[in-house]
């Protein structure tokens, strides 16, 4: 039902967005961000950052305070309809009737975008089918569990075929296979072209899975680039090193700063620079075997709590690549 | 037919589609009470204090006389407690949302909750009707005038029920209107007496409730009697309709208490 539109407009342009809630509350401070057909953009941003109110903007469920949004080059504003026909939203909370079935919520979604009932049947089918809730379609709503209901709201967006797919914290709660499923079944719809933006509290999961990424803090962008590159920045990484027996004193590595964390596990900071192979020749001459290793904290996540720490300390700084 | 216009007729058809699934899943709250109340209403007033009464206006006996006043009763309770429970309930879930993120106009949205209103409204007149006629005979004089006098008493409170839950914020809320204002109106509106046998200033007063018009309306239809003038009762009634409706489609276009 998506009107064709060409690939050189932007899936998503924000333009100096701003909204001040009634009770003075400035949610976002004129940000502006692009993202680009067929992207898988992560959107994060720590509790109460704006998230959602963009979000809310962009579904016209919140009205903003100046400044615009457009989808495929459609404003928000000016033409909600036509804009809206192109969004598919998952939002962060269960916003179904309960009492409804799940095979009627979709179908009954997909009268609300004028698409007429044997397509939408056959589209409740096909998307039930694929989220592995079919043999629950004529159950009511209520009595899924709480990964099923994420999964009908994912069954629902998908009722319109959206151009862009704005998925809030899809996966909050849900446990973790399920939430693979979940995140196999968004890849391939991205594949097949839909322009996914997601909001997520997992920072492992939007590593993984997105191209370009955005991080909002106190309604303003102190990040927006491309994974690779936000990656690429991180200069420091923690390892956990679990060890055969750790020798009373510590052996000294330039560039490495050593730590004891028990008996058997020692913490290594260093460079990004630092090859692995050194430190671990260095360990072993002191009697030190390693038996496994991991990151202390996900990349992702390192770089998040570093930029969101220092946004608050330079409050309404904006950085765009 | 545009594709526009085809769209919007397929997100009516599944909004009403969406409020009769409702009022008949849950047809023991929607459909029984009112029957079962009107059966009291006529056992009590009709039979045992309708039988001393005797005969009133026009010659028809008491029961004669209110049946169409209790019919339009249940009508417009029915449509009002329809709409202001199923979208109250739907803003209270949040599933208002999956209306308000789709690319439906607001009338869509209006009309699609009005006329499911008017649907349980209908429904339960003809509940009604049906069981009057176990206690007296009736013979519909004008049925124009009488189908007409229902559908806009049941729009009109179909639309002052939509407004209600708009502002509504809990389910205390819309239960208030029908309680302070909807009940008085409807027993001060001429259902079980005409208004000429109220002294002024009563009269003028009573003049002043809406209710007054729907029932006499409806009861001039059925009967060939009326307190007010038919025509009069018409505009007053076409004229609610059109300030109601008014009212109702720039709190959706405003948002209140939908969006933030």
């Amino acid at each position: 039902m998506s009107p064709q539109l060409p690939d050189t407009v932007p899936a998503l342009a924000v333009d100096n967005l701003r909204k001040t809630y009634g009770n003075g509350v400035e949610a976002l401070k004129g940000i502006s961000l692009t993202v680009q057909p067929g992207d898988f953009f992560a959107l994060l941003g720590p509790n109460g950052a704006g998230k959602s109110t963009l979000i809310g903007i962009l579904s016209s469920l919140v009205n903003s305070t100046s400044g615009d949004a457009r989808v495929f080059g459609i404003s928000v504003n000016r033409q909600r309809s036509e804009a809206m026909k192109l969004i598919g939203l998952v939002p962060q909370e269960i916003n179904f009737n309960q009492f409804e079935k799940p095979f009627d919520i979709c179908v009954n979604e997909a009268g609300f975008y004028g698409i007429p009932r044997r397509i939408a049947a056959e589209r409740a089918e096909k998307y039930l089918k694929e989220l592995r809730l079919w043999d629950k379609a004529h159950d009511q709503a209520r009595m899924l569990s709480g990964g099923m209901k994420r999964r009908l709201m994912i069954a629902r967006a998908m009722m319109n075929e959206p151009r862009l797919l704005i998925l809030d914290e899809p996966t909050a709660g849900v446990d973790i296979e399920i939430r693979r499923s979940m995140w196999q079944f968004i890849s391939a719809i991205n594949a097949a072209g839909t322009t996914v933006i997601l909001t997520t509290h997992y920072l492992e999961e939007a590593e993984s899975l997105c191209r370009n990424i955005a991080i909002i803090d106190h309604g303003c962008i102190v990040e927006n680039t491309s994974m690779k590159r936000l990656l690429a920045t991180l200069d420091v990484e923690t390892f956990v090193l679990d060890v055969t027996a750790i020798p009373t004193t510590l052996p000294s590595i330039s560039n490495v700063t050593l730590r004891r964390r028990d008996d058997h596990t020692l913490e290594a900071e260093m460079a990004r620079s630092h090859d692995l192979n050194s430190l671990f020749a260095t360990l072993s001459t002191h009697g030190i075997m390693v038996t496994s290793m991991r990151n202390k904290t996900n990349r992702l996540e390192e770089l998040f709590v570093r930029l969101v720490e220092s946004g608050r300390h330079a409050p309404g700084r904006e950085r765009a690549a | 037919m545009s594709r526009n216009a085809a769209a919007n007729l397929v997100a009516l058809n599944t909004i009403l589609r969406r409020e009769i699934v409702r009022i008949m899943r849950i047809w023991t709250q929607t459909l029984i009470p009112p029957a079962i109340t009107m059966t009291l209403y006529f056992v009590i007033f009709g039979k045992l204090i309708g039988s001393r009464i005797g005969t009133v206006q026009g010659g028809f006996s008491y029961m004669q006389y209110i049946v169409p006043g209790l019919v339009m009763m249940s009508i417009i309770t029915n449509s009002y407690g329809n709409i202001s429970s199923s979208f109250f309930g739907a803003k209270f879930s949040r599933a208002v949302e999956e209306m308000l993120v789709s690319p439906m106009p607001n009338w869509v949205i209006l009309t699609g909750y009005v006329a499911g209103a008017v649907v349980r409204g209908l429904v339960v007149g003809v509940l009604v009707l049906v069981i009057a006629l176990f206690f007296t005979d009736l013979h519909v004089m004008h049925p124009l005038i009488t189908f007409a006098s229902v559908l806009l008493g049941a729009t009109i409170f179909s639309l002052a029920g939509f407004v209600n839950a708009v502002y509504a914020k809990k389910f205390d809320d819309i239960a208030l209107v029908p309680t302070f204002i909807l009940t008085p109106l409807t027993y001060l509106g001429g259902v079980f007496y005409s208004i000429n046998m109220l002294g002024e200033p009563w009269q003028a007063i009573s003049r002043a409730n809406p209710i007054l018009y729907m029932v006499n309306a409806f009861r001039y239809g059925v009967l060939g009697i009326s307190d007010v003038h038919v025509g009069w009762a018409f505009v007053v009634m076409l004229g609610f309709v059109a300030a109601l409706s008014v009212v109702a489609l720039q709190l959706l276009k405003r948002g209140v208490g939908l969006r933030s």
